[in-house]
This record gives C-alpha cells, sequence and structure tokens, in this order.
C-alpha cells in the first residue's frame, strides 16, 4: 500500500532523514518507534508532502507521490494526524469535525461518518458544541483522530497519539485504532515513543534512530529483542 | 456560583484602593506640570503659576482612577462567572436578539438604506465629501479584514494598493484620458496583480515577519514614487485628475461630489454583500482553518497556497479601486496620501470594530474617520480624546466593539436541530 524508498529530508542544511525504506501493507498496522529526535515526525511530514523530501520516492499504491502537496494527497487516502494534535481551538467539536471532510461533497455519507465516530468516541458526541480549544488533552487526541476519519483515510497516520495522556486513556485510544483498522480495514502508519503499547498493537515495527531505521521485523520478534527491550522497553 | 455583590457599585472602597489613587493622582500632577501649570508670557517675560489647575488636575485624576478600577473590577468579576459556570449560559445580546427577528434586521438595514441616499441631499456638500472619506475609509477596513479577520495574516503596509489605484486612474488619465468608469476595475485589477506578486515571495511568512516585510513593502512603495519623478511626478504628485461624471455632460462640482457618494455607497453595498458570500464558502471556511492552524487545515488538504494568495487577491482589488475613487474624488494625489499611518488607521479600524466581523470593522472605520472630524471643536484636546477612545475601547472590548459572531460550519446533519442564523 505505501512504500518507501530511500528517503532523504533536510531541513535546510540539516539532514534529518538519511534515506530509509518503509513498507507498510493494505490492511496492517506498523509502528515506526524511536527516540526523540530521530526523525519520525520528519517521516510522516515527509510521506504527507507538508515537508517535500529531497531524494527518494514514496508510492501510494504503486503510484509515485513523491513532491506532491497535501492537498493532492489527502483526496487519494492518506491523512496525517498531526504532532501535538493540532485541533482548530476556536471551532467546535462539530465543526472540527466538517473541517476534516473539507474536501468531500458527499454530505450523506459524511453524516453517516460523523454519526460513526460519535459512536466510536461518545464524549465527543456529548461534546460536540464545546470549543476545540477546551477539550482535556485525551478528548483532543479522540478529535484528530476523529477529524482525520472525517476524510475517508485508506490510509491513516498517527504521530504520538500517546503524547501527555494518561496511560487509561492511551489505552482507550489504542483500542480504538485497533477497532477502526478492522472494522474499516484502515490500514495504520503509528509513530510512537510508547514503544511497548505500539508493539504490542501493530504487526510490524520499525526501530528508527537519528535519521536512519535500524531494525524491522514483525511486533512479535521485536517484544522478544534484547537491545529493543533494553533501549525502548526498559527492562 | 454568581453573587452580584461581589461585583458592581456595592463593592468596599479600601484603603489599598485610595493609596492607589492617591499615587495616580500625583503622578498625574507631575506629568501634566510643564503643560498645565507653568504658562511662560513671552510678551512680559514673566512666568505664571497656574496651581489651581494642578489641582483640577489631582483631583480628577483621583477621582477617574476610581472609576476605572470599579470597572475594571466588574469586568473582571464577569469574565469569572462566565468561566465557573460550567454550563455556558449565553447572554444575549441586542444582536443576538436581532438574529432572532429578522424583520428588526430588515427595517434596521433599511433604515440606514434610507438615511445613506438622503444624506447628501439633507445636508451640505461638505457634509457629504466627510463622508465619501469615511466610507472610502469602511471599504478599505473591509478589504483588509479580509486578510487580517478572516484570513488571519497580519498585513501592514495595505495603503500601498489603495495608492496604486489612485495612480492607476491618474496615470492612464494623464497619458491616454481614459475616464474614470474605465479606471475603476482596472485599478482594482492593477493592485491586486500587484498585491499578487508581493504576496508570492512573502506567503511563506507569518505572524510578526509577515507584517515587517509588508510593512517595508509600504515604505518602499512610498519611497519610489517620491523619487520616480519620471512615473509619478514625485512629491509635487498629479493634478487635475477629472472627478467622475455621467454620460459624457459637464458635472458642477457639487454634483460630482454627489456622484463620487453614490458611487461610493453603492460599492460598500456591493463590497459588503461579497464579503459576506465569500465567509460562507468553502474559500471562507479554508480561511478558518488557516486562521486557527495551517498546519492542520494543511493536513486536511486545504490547499494553504492557494488560500492565502486568494485572501491577498480579494483584498487587495478593492483597496484598488477605493483608490480610484479616492482620486477621482480629491482631483489631487501624492505620495504623501499613502503613508505608513495611513496603513495603520485601517489596521486601527479592523482591530478596534472587532476583527472578521462586518457590522465591526464598519462601525471601527466610521467611528475612527468621523470622531476626529467632528471633534474640530475641541481642536487643541482632539487627537487626546482620540486616542483615549481608542484605549477605552481596547481595555473594555478587546475583541473589538462588535465582535465577530463565530460562524458556525456545520452540515445541517451534524447538529440535527440547529440551523444557521439567516443571510
Ligand atoms: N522545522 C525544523 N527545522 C529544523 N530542524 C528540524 C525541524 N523539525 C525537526 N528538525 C530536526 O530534525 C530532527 C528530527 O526531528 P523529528 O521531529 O522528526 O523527531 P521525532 O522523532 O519526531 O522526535 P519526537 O519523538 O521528539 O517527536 C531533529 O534533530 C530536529 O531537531
Ligand atoms: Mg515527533
Amino acid at each position: 500500500m505505501l512504500k518507501i524508498e530511500k528517503l532523504e529530508t533536510y531541513y535546510g542544511n540539516i539532514q534529518a532523514l538519511k534515506g530509509i525504506d518503509i513498507e507498510v501493507s493494505e490492511g496492517e498496522i506498523v509502528t515506526l518507534i524511536g527516540a526523540n529526535g530521530a526523525g519520525k515526525t520528519t517521516t510522516l511530514m515527509s510521506i504527507s508532502g507538508v515537508v517535500p523530501p529531497r531524494s527518494g520516492k514514496i508510492l501510494l499504491n504503486g503510484e509515485d507521490i513523491t513532491g506532491k502537496a497535501p492537498d493532492e494527497i489527502v483526496p487519494m487516502g492518506l491523512i496525517q494526524v498531526p504532532e501535538g494534535r493540532r485541533i482548530f481551538p476556536d471551532l467546535t467539536v462539530s465543526e472540527n469535525l466538517d473541517m476534516g471532510a473539507f474536501l468531500r461533497k458527499d454530505d450523506a455519507q459524511i453524516k453517516r461518518d460523523v454519526e460513526y465516530v460519535f459512536e466510536l468516541f461518545p464524549i465527543l458526541s456529548e461534546r460536540r458544541n464545546q470549543r476545540g480549544g477546551t477539550l482535556s488533552g485525551g478528548e483532543q487526541q479522540m478529535l484528530a483522530i476523529s477529524r482525520a476519519l472525517m476524510a475517508k483515510p485508506r490510509i491513516l497516520l498517527l504521530d504520538e497519539p500517546s503524547l501527555g495522556l494518561a496511560p487509561i486513556i492511551v489505552q482507550q485510544i489504542f483500542d480504538i485504532v485497533k477497532k477502526i483498522n478492522e472494522e474499516q480495514k484502515t490500514t495504520v502508519f503509528l509513530v510512537e515513543q510508547n514503544a511497548n503499547l505500539a508493539l504490542k498493537t501493530a504487526h510490524k515495527g520499525y526501530v528508527m534512530e537519528t535519521g536512519r531505521i535500524t531494525m524491522a521485523d514483525t511486533c512479535e520478534n521485536l517484544l522478544k529483542n534484547d537491545e529493543v527491550q533494553k533501549a525502548y522497553l526498559g527492562m | 456560583m454568581s453573587d452580584t455583590a461581589k461585583n458592581g457599585l456595592s463593592r468596599y472602597i479600601t484603603a489599598k484602593d485610595v493609596k492607589r489613587s492617591a499615587i495616580m493622582a500625583v503622578w498625574f500632577m507631575f506629568l501634566t506640570f510643564p503643560i498645565m501649570v507653568i504658562k511662560v508670557n513671552t510678551v512680559t517675560d514673566t512666568v505664571e503659576w497656574r496651581w489651581f489647575n494642578m489641582l483640577i488636575i489631582g483631583v480628577a485624576s483621583f477621582i477617574l482612577s476610581h472609576v476605572w478600577k470599579l470597572m475594571i473590577d466588574r469586568r473582571e468579576g464577569r469574565m469569572a462567572d462566565a468561566v465557573s459556570s460550567s454550563v455556558i449560559v449565553e447572554k444575549k445580546t441586542l444582536r443576538d436578539r436581532m438574529e432572532e427577528k429578522p424583520m428588526i434586521k430588515k427595517v434596521g438595514s433599511l433604515v440606514i438604506l434610507v438615511i445613506a441616499v438622503l444624506f447628501p441631499i439633507v445636508t451640505g456638500m461638505y457634509q457629504t465629501s466627510i463622508m465619501i472619506t469615511a466610507l472610502l475609509y469602511v471599504v478599505l477596513a473591509l478589504g483588509l479584514n479580509i486578510i487580517v479577520g478572516l484570513g488571519g495574516l497580519l498585513v501592514l503596509g495595505y495603503i500601498v494598493f489603495y495608492g496604486v489605484g489612485a495612480y492607476t486612474y491618474a496615470l492612464l488619465n494623464y497619458h491616454f484620458g481614459l475616464n474614470f468608469w474605465l479606471a475603476l476595475p482596472l485599478g482594482g485589477i492593477f493592485a491586486m496583480i500587484i498585491g499578487i506578486l508581493i504576496a508570492i515571495p512573502v506567503l511563506r511568512l507569518r505572524g510578526d515577519y509577515l507584517a515587517i516585510v509588508t510593512l517595508a513593502f509600504g515604505e518602499i512603495f512610498r519611497i519610489v514614487m517620491e523619487n520616480w519623478n519620471g512615473l509619478s511626478f514625485g512629491p509635487s504628485g498629479i493634478a487635475n485628475i477629472p472627478r467622475p461624471t455621467l454620460f459624457g455632460l459637464d458635472f458642477s462640482i457639487q454634483q460630482s461630489t454627489t456622484l463620487t457618494y453614490y458611487v461610493i455607497v453603492i460599492f460598500v453595498i456591493i463590497t459588503i454583500f461579497i464579503v459576506r458570500r465569500l465567509e460562507d464558502s468553502r474559500l471562507g471556511r479554508a480561511w478558518v482553518a488557516m486562521r486557527e492552524d495551517e498546519i492542520a487545515g494543511e493536513a486536511m488538504g486545504i490547499d494553504m497556497w492557494k488560500t492565502k494568495l486568494a485572501a491577498f487577491a480579494l483584498s487587495t482589488f478593492w483597496a484598488g479601486v477605493a483608490g480610484v475613487i479616492f482620486a477621482g474624488k480629491t482631483t489631487f494625489i501624492n505620495p504623501a496620501s499613502f503613508t505608513m499611518w495611513e496603513s495603520i488607521l485601517v489596521l486601527c479600524m479592523v482591530v478596534l470594530g472587532g476583527m472578521g466581523s462586518i457590522p465591526g470593522v464598519i462601525s471601527g472605520a466610521l467611528i475612527i474617520t468621523l470622531l476626529p472630524e467632528y471633534l474640530r471643536a475641541f481642536s487643541e484636546l482632539r487627537m487626546l480624546i482620540f486616542g483615549a477612545v481608542l484605549v477605552l475601547v481596547m481595555v473594555f472590548k478587546p475583541e473589538g466593539m462588535i465582535p465577530a459572531i463565530r460562524q458556525k460550519y456545520e452540515f445541517k446533519g451534524i447538529t440535527g436541530n440547529k440551523n444557521k442564523g439567516d443571510k
């Protein structure tokens, strides 16, 4: 579904990605773990077209999307939930969801999708007229994911959904990500610092260190791996 | 939760307040000492000491300081109440009631329209001329509001585009005898082209940086116009620009002024109508996203580049058209009409009136242009009162005199029973 080959991205003269290869197959949950500053966010930003890569290739369903702008990539079904949630603070929950459906015109289906995300996150339904900026961190993350779902993703890119949230909320959100993956057959590419939970949720995992992929395996194997246990699982 | 006793007049005045006000009074007496107390009589070469003035200032600042404190407390009390009540009870403002009863709104608009139409007939040419200037600023403020209020981009130096419009008419008329009516759209288009050319390199910037760069462009425009004698005739400007007429007839100054007045009134109405439409359009929604969070908007697939460019293009078009009308009204333009001060004044109108709010921006523009005009009676104190009004509005109504009603962008399905107020 998504294939990344030798991707290199720079911020000015600083090279943030030093040629990475990642492959995500249809229907999978794939996770990318790594320490702060490893380049995880940069990877997502490059894929979604917000930060254009300097070289390498990004293929979405076989089509080359390298260097395309986000407004061309979003209609192809690749949606990113940016790091730090980035809710529209002055818009209500409903209005935020509506923004997620910006490029869509099928009003009837949009209505059904709203019902669906309200089913996934009933708390959002209660808060539908509350301003996004006044939601709690957990609610904001739920809203960010819901807003992305409103764009009808075939592949969803999540950037650290666990950031700053209590373990119980994180668990809840990960369960729902799993549910979306199973029910909607949405492919998920999950960037995380919370390696333990990410590896337990996903099928496949990549480990990133300072702009390079250092390990790639099934999550089962990664959980058993000594180095991963020492560096990311604190064992 | 809300007990009215703690805010409002029933609050006790404490010793601390008295001390504070006393310090304030002394400070003001000290500040105004050189101008209010000392008076040098240049004829007899003596110094008059007007101690009585000092007393007045002391007492006045003491009292005003109390009033000020009380009003601030009341405001904060209100805000605290609003925060502490978990269920947000929205207070009904006059405007909400108006929204509920479209009849009032319609009648109100009609009354304003009738007043606007009758204005030049009832009042004289002098008043009409003042009103034209005020309405020109209304158009400018509404135009700038597209970028600043709707798009959330801070742009200074907006007056450049007004200048481009004015020079377009003046020069095309001078060289090719182009008439006012043809210049009207051309001035807008020219300003728009310049606007887009300036926008392309600066669109990557945000906030303060964008403000500084656009400010610089504003100054560049003025300096170029002052020095490029071959093009703009420098500081001496261009005179004898024809006033607008109809059907090639010869109009008296009075007739032309009246015509200009109606042109600008119609243009204001068109502007309001189009800005309303824009707010409700997809582009309007994209502007909301841009104002709220650019990266999130981008992640939703909104083309931020086009969105910004559209804001610039539309906004500068209005300024250009207004510039043509300005040139036709004054018959003389030079770079001194397009200084940074003018840009800042227009920005003040937008901020003071209420960013993003059409009625707010209009009243902001009218007040800022008309207040100094009608305060001429108090000639010396004019700018002082004007400044005080600005400060007061910003302290007590930081969102502007008539804050924007938050646009509701919802599909009928999401909220079900809630309709959008009629537009
Ligand atoms: N806008 C930027 N300009 C310059 N350098 C940047 C920018 N954004 C990120 N970087 C640098 O690129 C590198 C990778 O950053 P990135 O945000 O991708 O890390 P990350 O893995 O997402 O980290 P975290 O887990 O803390 O979010 C870092 O060294 C960072 O300083
Ligand atoms: Mg990151």
